[in-house]
C-alpha cells in the first residue's frame, strides 16, 4: 500500500470507485491505444484503411492482410528462422549456463575468480564495438550468411552463468552432499538434484533469451544477406520497405512477429517481471 | 553434455586418492574446467578478441577487400573534424539528454501511482509494461504507419481537431523527437517496474510511522519514499542512458537515419561506415569512441559507490 493513498478514503468521494481510476484507466488506455489500433488494422481491408478518415472500429473484418503475408512464401521462413534460432539459444544457454554457473558455485578450482570477473567485465561491452569483427570472424567460420551466424555468438551469456550461479548459491548444499557421498558424480548431482531446485532461475533464463534473441534486429541485419535466412524481425523491417501502401499485410506480419513474445509475457507475467526487476532492485 | 559425463567422471576419480599434480596445479576441482569450458571459450572469445580487433581495425584504413594500411590515429583524428560524425554525436547526445530523464521521472511518477491496490491495478500494469516488450523494429514498423503523414491515425486525429498536419518522422525538424515519443512509449514501462518493485520493498512499518506522526503525502515521498529509491534512482540513470547511447534498431525500422541524417545517431553511422561503406577500420574507430563513453559512465558509476562507502565507512569509524 503507498502512502500516497492514505487518506483518500477518509474523504468524501461521491463515486462508488477510486479517484485514481479517473487518472490510470486513460493511461493505461494511451499505453494501449498503439496496441490495439495494430490489432484492428491487422483485421482490415487495405480499402478501409486507406479511407479518410480511417475507419475506427471497422464495420467488416477481413483476413485479406494475414492471407496475404501467409501466403507470400518467405514470410513463413522467416518465423521458422526465428523459431530455429531462438530455441537454439534458449536451450544451449539452459545447457551451457547452468553447467558453469554450478562450477562457480560449488567448485574451487584455481583461476575461477579471475575467469569470473572477466565473464562480468565482458557484460559492458557494447555490442556495437565488437560487431565488426564478429561479422570477420564469422566470415572466417564460414558462417555468415547462415543461421549458423545468428546461433554461435548467443549460445551462451555471462548474464545467465550470473544470473544462475547466484540462485545455486543460495540453495541448501546438504542435498547435494549427501548424493556426493552415495557416489554421485557432479554432473549428475546437477541434473539430478540442483537443476529440479532451479526451476525458476532456469524459466527466467529461458524467458530473457528467448526475449532477447526474438527481437534482436541488428545483429540479424548485419550477418545476414539472402532474404531466405531472414529472422522475422529483419524480414517485417524489409517487408515495410517494399509494401509502402499494403499496411494491412504489414500489420498482420507486425501482429505475428509480436504475438510469440506476448504470448509468452502472459504466460510467465510474475516471473518475467520478477527476473528484470530482481537484479537491479537488489543488485 | 553427454560427451562430458564420463570424461567429468573419469577426471574426478583421478583426482581421488591422492593429491596429484593435476590438483596442485588446477586446484580442488580440476574437472570444474570442463563445466566452464565451453562457456569460457565462447564468451571471452566473442568478447575480448573482437574488441581488441575493433582497436586494431581502428588504427587501420580497411575496408576489408583490399590490404589494410595503418594510420595511427588517423581514423580518430578525421572523426572530429567530420561534421556528419559531429551531427551524429550531437543527435545521439539530444536523444539520451530527453529520454533518460524523461523515462525515468514518468516512470517514477507512473509507479507512485500504480502503487495502490485498487480494482483493475494489475491490468494497468500490464498494459503500461507491454509495450516494453515489443522488439523496436515491430514498434517501429506500427509507429511509421501510424505517423503516416498521408494515411496515419495520428494526422486524422489533428485534422479532427483542427490542428495542421505534420510531417512526423519524414520532417527533419521533427523526427529526431518523435524517436524519443516512440522510445518512451516503448521504454517507460521497464522503469515503472523496477520502481514499483523497489517501492514495495520499502518496510510498511517506516510508512505507517510517517502517517502516525502526521506526515503529509509530499512530506512522505520526499522524507521516506525518495531516499530509498536512490540506488534504483542510480540505475535507472545508467541503464537507461546505456540504452539511449546505443539506439539503432529503432532508427533503422523507422528513419533509417533520414530525413537528410536527422536521425544518425551514432550507432547508425557506425553501420553506416562499416557495413554500407564498407569503412572498417573508420567504422571501428567510431565505435571505439561511443565505447569509451559508456566505459567512462559505468566506471564513474563503479568510482562513486566506492567513493560513497569509503565515506560511509569513515563516518562509521568516527
Amino acid at each position: 500500500m503507498s502512502a500516497l493513498s492514505v487518506g483518500v478514503g477518509r474523504r468524501r468521494w461521491p463515486l462508488p470507485f477510486s479517484p485514481w481510476h479517473l487518472v490510470l484507466a486513460p493511461l493505461a488506455l494511451a499505453f494501449a491505444a498503439p496496441l490495439i489500433w495494430l490489432f484492428l488494422t491487422s483485421f482490415m481491408s487495405n480499402a478501409q484503411i486507406n479511407r479518410f478518415p480511417p475507419t475506427i472500429i471497422p464495420d467488416s473484418f477481413h483476413t485479406t492482410g494475414y492471407d496475404y503475408v501467409l501466403s507470400n512464401a518467405l514470410f513463413p521462413r522467416w518465423f521458422l528462422n526465428s523459431v530455429i534460432v531462438a530455441a537454439a539459444a534458449v536451450v544451449s544457454n539452459l545447457v551451457l549456463c547452468s553447467l558453469a554457473a554450478y562450477a562457480f558455485a560449488r567448485m574451487r578450482f584455481r583461476g575461477s575468480n579471475v575467469v569470473f570477473g572477466l565473464m562480468l567485465a565482458t557484460l559492458v561491452i557494447p555490442f556495437q564495438l565488437t560487431m565488426i569483427p564478429t561479422f570477420l570472424i564469422m566470415k572466417e567460420l564460414g558462417l555468415i550468411d547462415s543461421l549458423g551466424a545468428l546461433i554461435v555468438p548467443g549460445l551462451v551469456s555471462a548474464f545467465g552463468i550470473f544470473l544462475l550461479r547466484q540462485f545455486f548459491v543460495s540453495l541448501p548444499r546438504e542435498l547435494e552432499e549427501a548424493a556426493r557421498i552415495d557416489g554421485c558424480s557432479r554432473l549428475t548431482v546437477l541434473v539430478k538434484i540442483v537443476l529440479p531446485l532451479a526451476r525458476p532461475a532456469l524459466t527466467t533464463l529461458a524467458v530473457l533469451t528467448f526475449l532477447t534473441v526474438w527481437n534482436d534486429l541488428t545483429w540479424p541485419l548485419i550477418a545476414i544477406s539472402s532474404d531466405e535466412n531472414y529472422t522475422l524481425q529483419l524480414g517485417l523491417t524489409t517487408f515495410q520497405g517494399q509494401h509502402r501502401t499494403e499496411w494491412a499485410a504489414v500489420m498482420a506480419g507486425d501482429v505475428l512477429t509480436t504475438l510469440p513474445v506476448l504470448i509468452a509475457f502472459l504466460l510467465a507475467q510474475r516471473t518475467f517481471i520478477q527476473s528484470l526487476t530482481s537484479s537491479a532492485v537488489k543488485g | 553434455m553427454a560427451a562430458a559425463a564420463p570424461v567429468a567422471r573419469r577426471a574426478a576419480a583421478a583426482a581421488a586418492p591422492a593429491p596429484s599434480w593435476r590438483r596442485r596445479v588446477f586446484g580442488e576441482h580440476p574437472s570444474a574446467w570442463l563445466f566452464i569450458l565451453p562457456s569460457t571459450i565462447l564468451i571471452l572469445g566473442f568478447a575480448f578478441v573482437p574488441m581488441a580487433w575493433a582497436f586494431l581495425l581502428s588504427l587501420q584504413r580497411s575496408d576489408l577487400v583490399t590490404p589494410a594500411e595503418w594510420v595511427g590515429l588517423g581514423n580518430y583524428k578525421a572523426l572530429f573534424s567530420d561534421p556528419t560524425f559531429g551531427d551524429a554525436v550531437e543527435h545521439t547526445l539530444i536523444y539520451t539528454a530527453l529520454f533518460v530523464p524523461l523515462s525515468v521521472a514518468g516512470g517514477l511518477a507512473i509507479a507512485l501511482m500504480l502503487n495502490r491496490r485498487i480494482r483493475f491495478i494489475g491490468i494497468y500494469r500490464t498494459l503500461v509494461f507491454v509495450p516494453f516488450i515489443m522488439s523496436a523494429a515491430a514498434q517501429g514498423v506500427l509507429f511509421s504507419f501510424i505517423l503516416d503523414p498521408q494515411y496515419g491515425l495520428a494526422n486524422a486525429a489533428l485534422d479532427g481537431v483542427g490542428i495542421a498536419r505534420q510531417g512526423f518522422l519524414q520532417d527533419p525538424g521533427q523526427a529526431l523527437y518523435v524517436l524519443v515519443g516512440i522510445g518512451l512509449w516503448g521504454g517507460v514501462g521497464f522503469c515503472v517496474i523496477v520502481f514499483l518493485a523497489a517501492l514495495q520493498d520499502i518496510p510498511r512499518e517506516l510508512l505507517e510511522a510517517a502517517a502516525i506522526d502526521g506526515a503529509r503525502r509530499w512530506a512522505t515521498l520526499r522524507k521516506i519514499i525518495l531516499p530509498s529509491l536512490k540506488p534504483v534512482l542510480t540505475f535507472l540513470f545508467v541503464w537507461q542512458t546505456f540504452q539511449a547511447l546505443q539506439l539503432f534498431d529503432l532508427v533503422y525500422a523507422t528513419s533509417r537515419g533520414g530525413p537528410l541524417g536527422a536521425t544518425t545517431v551514432v550507432v547508425y553511422y557506425v553501420y553506416e561506415q562499416a557495413f554500407q561503406f564498407f569503412h572498417a577500420g573508420y567504422g571501428s574507430a567510431a565505435a571505439y569512441v561511443l565505447a569509451l563513453a559508456i566505459f567512462a559512465i559505468g566506471g564513474g558509476q563503479q568510482l562513486a559507490r566506492v567513493i560513497k562507502r569509503r565515506r560511509a565507512e569513515k563516518a562509521v569509524a568516527a
